[in-house]
Formats: structure tokens, C-alpha cells, sequence
């Protein structure tokens, strides 16, 4: 789960990690009022999820309380286009008014899983404001890493590593050592699954301040985080996929025309790589999972033709617990309640096929089934192009 | 890989007497896996279905000499219930769990290394020897027993490769589900070393998915230490970037984890990829023809 810049920097600042002194609003009004409380220069953000908001003219500086109103109009309301936004780019609601600050250096410092360790890692670089991924790809011997073991906690040679390792004079290491300890522990208390704060800025009079602060959050750790689930932002999803997660449906919204359902990710998207393969556009990625009761068939289905792009369906179903009359039983009553009629391919395998498959050639609805993985994607994709 | 689940497993099922252990427990059995004690605290001193419940996994080793062990436990208690069979001295631990947080799983794998424990998953299917046992959650009747080792990421993606192979003819000698989370128990190079190891496994599929580099470090193991033909699919071909797709790990994250890289690192090691999830069994049937058995 993602959080806005302002959310992270209030959820670090709980834990004493430092950073401009702002906050956000949602009106040009207000971001005035805020630039008078700051005084002096202020800097206007766009508040989305997606990084590159500088670039796109989502970051202004603000000279006085008037210019901060007029910067925080022009933001407001703009469909900001990064290269980490869908295409028609991100409507902002929200901008955070800050302090401007007088940087001397730019850093890196960012914590996320290194799956291959089994351990979470601190990176620290001496190149900050730029994309980390550039950097390990350029110039890898500017990134310290330090990975931490659940058994020591973070250690004060960790710290001293990467506060060495970045350059930094005697005297602010002691600062860094308490801000990378501070930062961890927000880490590892929010259980996050990244936290970058990029530029990490070391300003003129020798402060140490998170200037951007980005933190997700690990998916499956939020059921002990209702104050992270609260800062969910419903309007930086699409609408179809908060309708599917209402009923724990995993959908994902594509661009294509022919829509699949199918039990089990990897399957689901197997079932994605094939329609391609076969010459089609995949609309969707949609796992029902092994529960699959006749209801969550229904809402599968329903959000499934919800997208109006989608010409035809594709069900491919490896049924082991989850059995193909029951699913038959699910689909025939899905269509029915729904009305609506799209060319389905039904694909099923596993325990009662012949009775599933029987079930759906009697239900009076035009199901069509397919033997095979290839032989379902084949009739799909030739079926939304007929349509 | 009749080393890890095979006539001698005696296994014992942790959250027994819910809805998920009952089910599976009762399949295993039905299958032929030796399942002789269940663990639900609190409920020491039951038969459920035939099966002794105890209270703790140290009671259920003391007493029934369980050493394996299939876990049903919700995701805020599953490391815990991870870390208690290896403490009472399981030697597998599958976990069927899906949704552990991950800083948990960091933990629990931290602590197993250097224990004498092998845990698989979590977020699997579990693990089946064809004919011998079956330790998940797998339908038993679309294995057949062979010489095929399976080992993936994927639960019905498993499924449907194992379906293809049965269908040839192939039969299988262990199928191994490692799971769909970023931190997990047994790895693909893991998988790999025991069947380069089994003489009763003569090549080898593996299904990977997008996410993380442990399709990558399977193929740098295979060139230097996989003498047996190995073939691999990977999923997600068609994923956008930065989206999780389902299983925890299936992410595309900073550019890296996509299944184009995968699939060439695996190719440059001499593994024959397949692009179509619908060729995995094909390709298998053309390396074990092109392979004389005197060299496997």
C-alpha cells in the first residue's frame, strides 16, 4: 500500500526523523495561510503518489504568501503526468507547503527487502536526488548497503558504516547515526516494505532533514496498521479494482478486450501470457483464488464486464478443491442475474469436469468450451475479435 | 525427491481442526500419507476425524513421532506456528499460510538457518511424491508417479503443468510448490540441488513467475552444478511494471524482476525455456527423448 509525501512525513516525524517544517492543504487558501505561518520562501508539492512530480511542474517555489496562493492554484486540479502515472496522468488534490531550505549536500538513504538475503537493507548514497536504480546501474561503488539481521537489531557499526561510508565529517556522524536508527525503526514498526527518503539533505547549518520521504506498506501487515489502512487514498486506484478488493476479488485493470477469470495467480497470469501469445490483448488480470463460492463468481464477473473494453471472456479454471460443477453452477447463476451477455470460454479441469462441462452445454447460454489452455485463449481472442 | 515426503513421512497437521486442516488432512490421508497427529491448542486430548490432537507440536513428536509437519494456520500466527515445529525438532515444515507479514517471514527464516529444518513456503501448495505422500493441498489424482521433478512458485500453474505431463505419460517423481511471498523457505536452487542429488529424478521443470532474482540464481546454480536436462516456464510475461500480481513476490519493482530477464538468464544456462504455459509438458517429453537414460 502507498501513502502521500505528507503522510510519510508525519508518520516519521513520530518517530523523530526530522524534516521541513509544512503541512498540507487542499485549497489555494490555505496553502497561503501556511506560507504566512512559515514565512519566507516556501516550496509548493503536488501530493501523488507517483514520483517525477518535479519534472512535470508539480514542485514551484513560492516567494511569499500571495505567490504560494497563486503556485497552489495553478497545482490544484492539474492532471499531473509522470513517467510513474498512467498516461493520462493523476488529478491532484492535495499540495504540501514547506520550508524552503538551504541545501549544502544531497543524499540517498532507503531501506527496503532484499529478498535474495532474506533481510531487510540500508542503502545509503552520496548521490541524492537521483533515481537509486540509475544509480546501483552507474555507479554502484556510491551505494552502501548495510543489511540487518532480526537477531542484532540495527548496531551501532551499521550506522557507522553507512556514516562513513557516505562521506560525512566527523562531527555530523553521530546526527546521521541517530537519524538512520530513528528511520529504521519506523521502518520496521510500520512494517513497511520500502522507505526512501530521496534527497536526504544536509543543509548549511549542518541539519540533517528528510526533504521527500516515500514509505509503502507490506499488504500483508495491514490488518495490524488500521492507522495506515486510514491513509489509504481511494482516488489513486482505479474504480474497477476498489470494487474487486470490496470482495477480496485480486484484479488488476489492463488495457485489452478480453477479460479472463482464473483460480490462482500464477495461472491467472499464465491465462495472461497466452491471450498475447495468441495475437489477443489480455483486459485484465483477475484471480478468484481456491474459495470461489457461486457469489464471489458473480462479483468476478460482474467487474470483469464492468470494463467497457472487454469484447469477450476467458475462465480458465485448474479446479482441485474447488470443483467444476460447483463453478458451472456459480456461472450460470452469475449470467442469469446479470443480463448481460458476453462470449464466454470456459476452460475447466480437475475434479468433475465432465458433469461442470455438461452443466454449462445445458444451460440454455451460449458458453463455449475449450480443451486446453491454447484451444480456450484461441476461441476467446477470436471471439472479441468477431464481436 | 522421496528424501523430503515419501513412505516414511508421518505427518502432522498444525490447525488441525479447522476448516482448511480438516479438509486436507483427511485428503493426505485418503492419499496415503501417513498423517498421525494434529495440533490445535486447546484441544489436546480429541480425535478429530480419527486423528489425536495435542495441544503443542512437542507432544505430538513425543508421542506419535511426527516428522513432518502441513500448517493451517492463520497469517498472525503462522510464523509463530513455523518456528514451534522446528523448535520440537520437525525436519519439514510445509506452510500452506498465505498473507504472513513479510518482517515475520524474515524473522522465522532467520531463525531456521543452521537448524536441522527444511521449510517450504510459505504461500504454497505443499509438496507431493506421486504414489508416496502428499504434504498439501494439491488434487492427488492428477499426479502420476515418474521421474519428473517439479518445482515452482505457483499453485494451479502447477497444477496444469503436472496435468500436461500426466497426460503424456510423464510421470512425476516430487512436485514442490516453494511459494508465492519474497521470503520464503526452500528456494529454487534449493529444489534444484535435491533433485541434481535424487537418483530417482531424471530431469527437471521449474515454473517461475516475475519478482525478485531467484530465477536467476537457478540458472547460474544449473550451469555450474545441474547435470540433468531442465526446463522452465516463467509467468507474468505480460505484467506491468510495479504492480503486485497476486502472489506477494510477482512484483515488477526499480525495473528488475521481469520475466524477459528471467527467461534469458535461464536460456543462457542451458535450460530450454518455453514462452506458452500450454508447451510446458511438450518440452519436457522432447528433452527426456533427447536425453539417453544411461546419462541422467
Amino acid at each position: 500500500m502507498k501513502i502521500h509525501e505528507y503522510q510519510a512525513k508525519r508518520i516519521l516525524s513520530e518517530f523523530g526523523v526530522p524534516a521541513p517544517r509544512g503541512r498540507a492543504a487542499e485549497t489555494a487558501g490555505v496553502a497561503r495561510e501556511i506560507a504566512q505561518e512559515l514565512g519566507g520562501t516556501v516550496v509548493v508539492k503536488a501530493q501523488i503518489h507517483a514520483g517525477g512530480r518535479g519534472q512535470a511542474g508539480g514542485v514551484k517555489l513560492a516567494r511569499s504568501p500571495e505567490e504560494a496562493e497563486q503556485v497552489a492554484s495553478q497545482i490544484l486540479g492539474m492532471k499531473l503526468r509522470t513517467h510513474q502515472t498512467r498516461p493520462e496522468g493523476q488529478l491532484v488534490k492535495r499540495v504540501l507547503v514547506e520550508e524552503g531550505m538551504d541545501i549544502r549536500q544531497e543524499l540517498y538513504l532507503g531501506i527496503v527487502i532484499d529478498r535474495r538475503a532474506g533481510l531487510p537493507v540500508i542503502m545509503a548514497s552520496s548521490a541524492g536526488g537521483m533515481e537509486i536504480e540509475e544509480v546501483a546501474r552507474t555507479r554502484p561503488q556510491a551505494i552502501v548497503e548495510v543489511h540487518v539481521d532480526p537477531s542484532t537489531g540495527l548496531q551501532g557499526f551499521h550506522t557507522r558504516k553507512l556514516g562513513f561510508g557516505l562521506g560525512l565529517k566527523a562531527d555530523l556522524l553521530k546526527t546521521a547515526a541517530d537519524f538512520v536508527t530513528r528511520f529504521w525503526r519506523a521502518f520496521e514498526a510500520k512494517d513497511c516494505s520500502l522507505a526512501e527518503i530521496n534527497p536526504l539533505v544536509i543543509t548549511s547549518d549542518d541539519r540533517l532533514l528528510a526533504l521527500d520521504a516515500k514509505m509503502n506498506f507490506d499488504d500483508n501487515a495491514l490488518s495490524r496498521h488500521p492507522e495506515i489502512q486510514a491513509l489509504r487514498d481511494l482516488d489513486e486506484e482505479s474504480p474497477l479494482e476498489v470494487e474487486a478488493s470490496k470482495f477480496n476479488l485480486n484484479y488488476i485493470k489492463l488495457d485489452g478486450n478480453v477479460g479472463c477469470m482464473v483460480n490462482g495467480a500464477g495461472l491467472a497470469m499464465a491465462t495472461m501470457d497466452i491471450i498475447k501469445l495468441v495475437g489477443g490483448e489480455p483486459a485484465n488480470f483477475l484471480d478468484v483464488g481456491g474459495g470461489a463460492s457461486a457469489e464471489q463468481i458473480e462479483h468476478a464477473f460482474r467487474i470483469l464486464i464492468s470494463d467497457k473494453n472487454v469484447r469477450a471472456v476467458f475462465i480458465n479454471i485448474f479446479g482441485g478443491i474447488l470443483r467444476c460443477d460447483r463453478l458451472a453452477e456459480g456461472l450460470i447463476k452469475a449470467v442469469k442475474a446479470l443480463d448481460v451477455w458476453l462470449p464466454t470460454v470456459v476452460r475447466m479441469e480437475g475434479t468433475n469436469v465432465e458433469l461442470g462441462q455438461r452443466m454449462l452445454a445445458e444451460s440454455g447460454l451460449n458458453f463455449t468450451t475449450a480443451q486446453g489452455m491454447r484451444d480456450g485463449a484461441e476461441k476467446a481472442v477470436q471471439a472479441a475479435r468477431a464481436a | 525427491m522421496s528424501i523430503l515426503v515419501d513412505k516414511s513421512t508421518r505427518l502432522l497437521v498444525q490447525g488441525v481442526t479447522g476448516k482448511e486442516g480438516t479438509f486436507h488432512a483427511v485428503a493426505c490421508r485418503d492419499y496415503g500419507t501417513k498423517v498421525v497427529a494434529g495440533v490445535t491448542p486447546g484441544k489436546g486430548g480429541i480425535l478429530h476425524q480419527g486423528i489425536p490432537v495435542f495441544n503443542t507440536v512437542a507432544e505430538a513428536v513425543a508421542k506419535e513421532w511426527a516428522n513432518t509437519s502441513l500448517i493451517f494456520v492463520p497469517p498472525a500466527f503462522a510464523a509463530d506456528a513455523i518456528l514451534e515445529a522446528a523448535d520440537a525438532g520437525i525436519r519439514v515444515v510445509v506452510c500452506i499460510t498465505e498473507g504472513i507479514p513479510t518482517l515475520d517471514m524474515v524473522k522465522a527464516a532467520r531463525a531456521l538457518q543452521g537448524k536441522d529444518v527444511r521449510l517450504i513456503g510459505p504461500n504454497c501448495p505443499g509438496i507431493i511424491s506421486p504414489g508416496k505422500a502428499k504434504v498439501g493441498i494439491m488434487p492427488g489424482h492428477i499426479h502420476l508417479p515418474g521421474r519428473v521433478g517439479v518445482v515452482s512458485r505457483s499453485g494451479t500453474l502447477t497444477y496444469e503443468a503436472v496435468g500436461q505431463l500426466t497426460a503424456r505419460g510423464i510421470g512425476q517423481s516430487t512436485c514442490v510448490g516453494i511459494g508465492g511471498d519474497p521470503i520464503i523457505g526452500t528456494t529454487f536452487v534449493d529444489a534444484l540441488r535435491l533433485f541434481q542429488a535424487d537418483p530417482e529424478t531424471d530431469a527437471i521443470l521449474m515454473i517461475g513467475e516475475i519478482g525478485g532474482t531467484a530465477e536467476e540464481d537457478a540458472a547460474a546454480f544449473v550451469q555450474e552444478h545441474v547435470t540433468k536436462p531442465v526446463v522452465g516456464f516463467i509467468c507474468g510475461q505480460t505484467a506491468p511494471p510495479g504492480r503486485r500480481m497476486g502472489h506477494a513476490g510477482a512484483i515488477i519493482s526499480g525495473g528488475t524482476g521481469t520475466a524477459a530477464e528471467k527467461m534469458a538468464a535461464m536460456q543462457k544456462a542451458g535450460i530450454a525455456v518455453v514462452k506458452s504455459p500450454a508447451d510446458m509438458g511438450e518440452a519436457v517429453a522432447r528433452v527426456l527423448s533427447a536425453t539417453p537414460s544411461k546419462q541422467r
